[in-house]
């Protein structure tokens, strides 16, 4: 009968010698490919302590990112959650009263921003679609959990610190056609 | 009748039609889009100059192309007469300009206007509007009021229609507001801000190409593609109580008049539907409404996919097999 394939092989049937017989040397030769295997280069990393190279532009957790005057910059108006594919964002808007300028960038803010972390599929989507630079994806990676609702990431986890030093930089993210953009002071949109 | 040809389609019309209501009778692509006229408004129209057409042939009569681009809302047609609105680059770029005057002052605020996602001013823009803006002059700003207790009025996104008045003046009977000023620095107002109490008045905040006048009871509540559109109605004594409800669920977000495809109410309703009753209770709901494909109304509105029939199997295969 004709062979299959090329790789066919013929098993032969024929009687080991003493050698062999004794194992010993196959065994002996599994451990010196064992033994070399601690001296090369080891494939993980010992995670928390050390951590690998993350791209410029790696998709983690999300942000809300506030202006140079620390004042909210989304307004709630539901683009990115239109434009998510998972469905996964969720929000309450609701109107400035006077006093609270300082608080939000514009008119209407939102008061609940919701994402479910266990639908985001991190395509960045939402941060493509939103017209007031509010929302971005960072480098951290969203941590691990033992509850299912712990990853619903309200606002008070997303937002930015006002902390001048906790500020989050963004700058890698956006490309070159926006900050040429964001450098015309006669644009509205990029008037602190 | 009277034969008229608009970009290349020959539709019979009776006399006295104007263009534009003709390539509304046609539809699809050759309607000219309209900020200004609406159809149950008299004395509407002129305004905007959206609907600008251009006339390559008069009449039958006197075949000479009228000098210049006409107001289709506000022309009436001639027999013989050839118009070309999509298949004319003039018009085209004519429209571009006219996009450019409109949102010379207007602020831009989509994500914050109530009126995104059904705006006529946005949809507009996006066909016609450019990327960039040729003016460095600030744009005129007004502080937000109140229009009575129902209503906001946001001065800065006005473009001087003129519905919301029309609208005042021929469904209430009497109206209390109007136009203050003139040009640029023109301004809807009532006198002394009088509160506007007519049981018809919601119906400003329906005609309003823009997000000028939003309904108050619904201000920043959701955005328009979170909603389902409804057909509701109920009985009322004062309006036919055939309504849209926007709905969430089961929750009745806010209530307005039925828009055909061209965005205007089929009927004029009353406050009290618009803004008091947003119980579930109150209205028969008799199903969803159609919505374009190409709004983003539709977006995560599923519809149930209806499977092709295979017509002609190509000879040599069989039917897939369930």
């Amino acid at each position: 009968m004709a062979a299959l394939t090329k790789r066919s092989k013929v098993v032969s049937n024929k009687k080991m010698s003493f050698w062999e017989k004794i194992y010993l040397p196959a065994i002996l030769g599994g451990m010196w490919i064992t033994l070399g295997h601690l001296f090369t280069r080891k494939t993980t990393v010992r995670y928390p302590e050390v951590t690998r190279e993350f791209s410029e532009i790696y998709r983690g957790k999300h942000v809300l990112k506030r202006d140079d005057e620390g004042r909210e910059r989304c307004t709630a108006c539901g683009l990115c959650a239109v434009a998510c594919p998972a469905e996964a964002i969720t929000m309450i808007a609701a109107e400035r009263k006077p006093g609270e300028e300082n608080l939000y960038r514009e008119e209407k803010y939102a008061s609940t921003y919701e994402i479910n972390m266990l639908r985001c599929i991190f395509c960045g989507l939402c941060e493509e679609a939103c017209p007031k630079e509010a929302i971005f994806l960072t480098k951290e990676i969203v941590k691990a959990g033992y509850e299912r609702d712990t990853f619903v990431y309200g606002k008070d986890v997303l937002l930015e610190p006002l902390d001048p030093l906790k500020r989050i930089d963004v700058s890698k993210r956006q490309t070159p056609e926006v900050l040429e953009f964001k450098k015309d002071k006669n644009q509205r949109h990029n008037v602190q | 009748m009277f034969k008229i040809t608009i970009d290349n389609i020959l539709i019979e019309v009776e006399e006295g039609t104007t263009i534009l209501q003709a390539a509304r009778m046609i539809g699809g692509k050759v309607v000219p889009p309209a900020m200004c006229y609406y159809t149950g408004l008299k004395g509407s129209g002129g305004k905007c100059r959206s609907c600008l057409v251009k006339v390559a042939k008069g009449s039958a009569k006197d075949p000479r192309p009228m000098p210049k681009l006409v107001a289709s809302c506000s022309t009436p047609v001639q027999d013989g007469m050839v118009v070309e609105n999509t298949t004319s680059a003039e018009v085209q770029e004519a429209r571009k300009g006219v996009v450019e005057f409109l949102l010379i002052n207007h602020p831009l605020d989509c994500p914050v206007c109530d009126q995104a996602g059904e705006c006529d001013l946005q949809d507009l823009s996006y066909g016609f509007g450019m990327e960039e803006t040729n003016t460095r002059e600030p744009r005129r700003e007004y502080p937000v009021v109140d229009i009575g207790p129902l209503i906001k009025l946001h001065m800065n996104r006005c473009i001087h229609c003129y519905r919301c008045v029309l609208a005042a003046e021929q469904l209430t009977k009497k109206r209390a507001h109007g136009m203050l000023y003139r040009g640029d620095t023109m301004e809807i107002s009532t006198f002394i801000q009088t509160a506007i109490d007519n049981d018809f008045s919601g119906n400003m905040i329906d005609v309003c190409p823009v997000g000028a006048l939003t309904d108050k009871t619904f201000r920043f509540k959701s955005r328009v593609w979170f909603l389902n559109p409804m057909n509701a109605h109920r009985e009322c004594s004062k309006c036919s109580g055939k309504v849209t409800a926007w709905m969430f669920g089961n929750e009745i977000y806010r209530i307005t008049g039925r828009k055909d495809q061209f965005g205007e109410v089929e009927e004029f309703i009353c406050n009290e539907c618009r803004f008091e009753k947003k119980d579930i209770n109150d209205w028969v709901i008799d199903g969803p409404r159609k919505i374009k494909r190409q709004s983003v109304i539709s977006s995560n509105h599923y519809e149930e996919l209806k499977k092709g029939s295979i017509i002609h199997p190509i000879e040599g295969t069989t039917e897939p097999q369930e």
